[in-house]
């Protein structure tokens, strides 16, 4: 009975990632952009909002001011992304929260798709060693979350 | 015409991303120790910085008020165990600090503003804590004291006073001329899986915050610093692991070479600035 539940599980998360494009296989465009989905499947805004404001995960926040979410501590190390909508299309988003080192080369925000070439890559906030490939920061899924919130964000 | 406007936008901008964010308050200790908490940059920054800044100006007034009075500054419990310290003989030599170089206040008196400095003797840059560690093993047969533990920070925190209000004086030449590039590398090498550098937080976006975290300069002159958010005295290092961890890198150690180089690199960007240890931060 156990050893069924586990392997429906088992299938059912390696039925989600056999969609996923690798993070090292992401075919940007010549300016940053990302034409297709990185899951195969559309974006849901809502969870992408939570995506947003939690510590744990994307924490936009803790960078961008984004006055649709009621997070504390907005903080601005980045622009407000208020109306971001009206300045990018969903390919360009998408290029630029799977590695806003392509749209903008040299800024200090983070690649939330990318697994591998860090200096010292770290086992999440332990302070040790990890091993590359890395998990990305967002899992596919969730930077197409992300994504579809920010195209609420006009 | 349309240059001039331009550049204008430009420096508009830039001044809105970092600079003059840093408050205006002045911090005389004791009402007395006078504290220079902004100072022109060394030549060394190469004009990165228009202004250097203590870290005290980024914090409360209530955290700022804690360092101006001794009484108040709970890094002085500490102190007082160092001095005692100071006076205790331990190890095989059968000897104390104050056997050898007598009253605190006189021996150490401008000897924290000059480190990391480079000791003749051993060929090596050393850090305050690595001269101290190397008192008790060479000179009392002592055992070292854990390099970020509570019997080190209060000892550089009792040396430290001896230099409070003098300005930091690193060299940065000479025989540690490798050694400080190799900090200055560091300083701009951007570790770990979020790919930030000291300079991404400090030399570009100080003043700015990060979620609840206003950022300052990550300047050292306060350290040991004693944080209200663990309540002890902080070693350098450790201040400097925390911030690695932050980047989700693998850290160096407390008292690794990559640390020491660090520490002598970042010291150096703060020459001018006052000693201000033991400082009190959030
Ligand atoms: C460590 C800081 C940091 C974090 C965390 C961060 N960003 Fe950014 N972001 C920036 C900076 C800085 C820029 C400006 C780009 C540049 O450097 O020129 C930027 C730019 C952007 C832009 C383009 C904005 C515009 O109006 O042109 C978008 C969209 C964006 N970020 C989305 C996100 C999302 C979504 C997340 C979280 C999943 C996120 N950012 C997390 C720092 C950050
Ligand atoms: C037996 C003698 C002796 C004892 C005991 C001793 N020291 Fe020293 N100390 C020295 C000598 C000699 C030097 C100069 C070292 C050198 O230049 O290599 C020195 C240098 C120092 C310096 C660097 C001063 C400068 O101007 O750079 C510090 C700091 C220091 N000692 C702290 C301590 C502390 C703290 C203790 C006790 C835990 C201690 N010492 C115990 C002999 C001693
Ligand atoms: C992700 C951002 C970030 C990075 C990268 C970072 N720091 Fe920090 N650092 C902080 C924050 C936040 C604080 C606490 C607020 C402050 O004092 O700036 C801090 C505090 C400090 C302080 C204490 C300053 C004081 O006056 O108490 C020092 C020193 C420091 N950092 C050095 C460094 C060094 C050296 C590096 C690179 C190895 C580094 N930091 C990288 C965010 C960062």
């Amino acid at each position: 009975m156990r050893l069924t539940a586990l392997g429906v599980a088992l299938l059912a998360a390696s039925a989600v990632h056999a969609q996923d494009v690798d993070p090292q296989e992401v075919a940007y465009g010549e300016y940053g952009s990302v034409e297709s989905s990185l899951s195969g499947a559309p974006g849901d805004a809502e969870a992408g909002a939570n995506v947003a404001s939690t510590r744990g995960l994307g924490n936009c926040v803790a960078c961008h001011q984004i006055s649709a979410l009621d997070a504390a501590f907005q903080g601005e190390i980045g622009p407000p992304l208020d109306g971001v909508a009206d300045r990018w299309g969903e390919a360009e988003l998408r290029g630029i929260v799977a590695n806003a080192k392509i749209t903008f080369p040299d800024t200090v925000m983070p690649a939330f798709y990318k697994s591998t070439g860090f200096i010292r890559p770290g086992d999440a906030f332990t302070g040790k060693a990890g091993t590359e490939p890395l998990p990305p920061l967002l899992t596919a899924q969730q930077v197409e979350d992300v994504v579809a919130f920010l195209m609420t964000l006009k | 015409m349309t240059k001039t406007i331009a550049l204008t936008a430009g420096l508009v901008a830039a001044a809105g991303l970092a600079w003059a964010e840093a408050d205006e308050d002045s911090l005389v200790i004791n009402g007395d120790i006078e504290i220079v908490t902004e100072a022109e940059p060394p030549a060394h920054l190469d004009g990165v910085l228009p202004v250097i800044y203590s870290g005290w100006r980024f914090r409360s007034d209530e955290t700022q008020e804690a360092e101006m009075d001794d009484f108040d500054n709970p890094a002085f419990l500490a102190v007082d165990q160092a001095q005692a310290a100071w006076d205790t003989v331990e190890g095989e030599a059968g000897e104390s600090c104050a056997s050898c170089h007598g009253d605190v206040s006189e021996a150490m008196e401008g000897v924290r503003a000059v480190y990391p400095k480079w000791n003749e003797g051993a060929g090596e840059v050393r850090t305050l804590a690595q001269q101290i560690n190397a008192c008790r093993t060479e000179n009392m047969k002592a055992e070292p004291y854990g390099y970020t533990s509570g019997d080190m920070t209060a000892m550089e925190a009792l040396i430290s006073v001896q230099s409070r209000g003098m300005p930091v004086n690193v060299a940065i030449d000479g025989p540690v001329a490798e050694t400080w590039e190799q900090g200055k590398e560091l300083y701009y090498t951007r570790f770990g899986q979020l790919e930030l550098s000291c300079a991404s937080c400090h030399e570009q976006n100080y003043g700015n915050y990060i979620r609840a975290d206003h950022l300052s300069q990550g300047q050292i002159n306060g350290f040991p610093a004693y944080r209200l958010k663990n309540t002890k005295l902080n070693q350098v290092h450790d201040r400097f692991k925390g911030c690695v961890r932050d980047t989700r890198a693998e850290t160096f150690s407390p008292g690794s070479p990559e640390f020491v180089a660090l520490e002598l690199y970042v010291a150096s960007r703060g020459n001018g600035l006052s000693v201000e240890a033991p400082s009190v931060r959030n």
